[in-house]
C-alpha cells in the first residue's frame, strides 16, 4: 500500500476542477433564476467576460498578429481551444461566402461528467463557449455571432458551434477629438 | 500552463456574478453562494482525486494530504504552514495563495481579499466533508498575498 508513485496529475486535476466549478456555477444560476432563458443569458455574458481577458493571454503566448479573413479566424479559435480545452474542434460547413462556418466537438470538456434533467430542455449548458468567442473576436475588432446548433447533452451526435461574421469593428476616435 | 488561465478567468467571474445584484436578492456582501459552490466542487472532485488512494489512517493524515498532494495539483504548490492544537483545529497557512497573486499586495484592495478566498474555504469544506472530516473553514488574511485557513472540526 505505497503511497509513492500515485501522486495527482496536476493538469487531469485543473480541467476536472474547471469542469466541477462550471457545473457548480450553472446549477448555481438555475436556483438564482426560474427562467432557463435567462441562465442562458448569463452563462453568455461570463463567457463573453472571460474571453474579453482570455484573447489578452491568447496573443501574448501565440505571437499571432491579426486575421486576414475567417478562414484565418477559424484556425486560431481552433488553435485556442487546444491550448485552453485541451480538445480539438473540426472545422467545417463553411458558408459559400466564407462568413460562416462551424466548429464541431467530439468532445465537450465543460460537459464531461453532465446529464441535462429534462425539464432544462432550453438550457444551453455550454452557453459560456459561446459568449468567450465573442468577446474574445470583439476585442480583435471582429463582430461575430456565434450559438449551438447541435449539443451532445441533448441526444444529438456532436455539439456544434456556429459562428457567423457580422462585421469588423471600426476603432472608435477618443472623446474630443474630431 | 493555459489550463489553468481559464480557471482563473472562471473563477474571476463567479465571484463577479455571485455578487452581482441578480434581482433575486441583492446581496452585496453574501459570500455564502460562493462557499456553497466551492462546496459542491471541492465534495465531488475529492472523489475522483481519491479513488485510487489507500484509506487515511486518521484525521491529521487527511489534512496533511490536503496540504500537500491536493494543493500542489490545484494550486501548484504546497500549504506552506500547518499548524493543529490536536483538537480540532487546523491552520492552514499559504504566503502566497493563487486568487491573491493577481492583486497588488498592499493594503489598498484587502477589503476585497474575502471575495476571492470564499470559494477556497468551500473547496476545503466540501472535500473534508466527503473523506469523512465535518468541518467548518474561514480564512483570514492579514497581507495579501498570503492567506491563513482556519479549519475547525465539528465533533458529534
Amino acid at each position: 500500500m505505497s503511497r509513492q508513485g500515485s501522486r495527482l496529475d496536476s493538469k487531469k486535476v485543473s480541467s476536472e476542477l474547471l469542469t466541477l466549478t462550471y457545473g457548480a456555477l450553472v446549477s448555481q444560476m438555475l436556483r438564482d433564476f426560474e427562467n432557463v432563458d435567462d441562465v442562458n443569458k448569463q452563462l453568455e455574458r461570463v463567457g463573453y467576460n472571460m474571453g474579453m481577458r482570455l484573447i489578452e493571454d491568447y496573443l501574448s503566448r501565440t505571437n499571432s498578429l491579426r486575421c486576414h479573413d475567417m478562414k484565418d479566424t477559424a484556425d486560431k479559435i481552433q488553435q485556442a481551444f487546444r491550448m485552453y480545452l485541451n480538445t480539438q474542434p473540426t472545422i467545417s460547413n463553411w458558408a459559400t461566402t466564407g462568413d460562416e462556418f462551424s466548429l464541431i466537438f467530439e468532445t465537450n470538456p465543460l460537459a464531461e461528467f453532465v446529464e441535462l434533467p429534462s425539464d432544462a430542455g432550453n438550457l444551453r449548458y455550454s452557453g459560456i463557449l459561446c459568449g468567450c468567442i465573442r468577446g474574445a473576436l470583439e476585442m480583435v475588432q471582429l463582430e461575430v455571432q456565434s450559438w449551438f446548433v447541435q449539443d451532445h447533452l441533448k441526444g444529438d451526435a456532436n455539439t456544434e458551434i456556429r459562428v457567423k461574421f457580422i462585421r469588423r469593428l471600426e476603432d472608435a476616435i477618443p472623446a474630443g477629438e474630431d | 500552463m493555459s489550463e489553468d488561465a481559464v480557471l482563473e478567468c472562471l473563477h474571476i467571474e463567479l465571484v463577479n456574478y455571485v455578487l452581482s445584484d441578480k434581482g433575486v436578492k441583492g446581496s452585496e456582501n453574501d459570500l455564502s453562494d460562493l462557499e456553497y459552490i466551492g462546496f459542491t466542487t471541492g465534495y465531488r472532485i475529492i472523489e475522483r482525486l481519491t479513488r485510487e488512494w489507500p484509506r487515511f489512517k486518521d484525521e491529521l493524515e487527511t489534512l496533511k494530504f490536503v496540504c500537500t498532494d491536493f494543493w500542489s495539483a490545484i494550486y501548484k504548490k504546497q500549504i506552506d504552514n500547518l499548524r493543529t492544537n490536536h483538537q480540532g483545529v487546523y491552520v492552514l497557512q499559504d504566503n502566497a495563495f493563487r486568487s491573491l497573486m493577481r492583486i497588488s499586495s498592499g493594503a489598498q484592495y484587502l477589503e476585497h481579499a474575502p471575495k476571492y478566498v470564499a470559494f477556497t474555504c468551500g473547496l476545503i469544506r466540501g472535500s473534508l466533508l466527503n473523506l469523512g472530516i465535518n468541518s467548518t473553514v474561514t480564512a483570514e488574511v492579514q497581507a495579501m498575498p498570503s492567506c491563513k485557513f482556519h479549519i475547525q472540526v465539528n465533533r458529534t
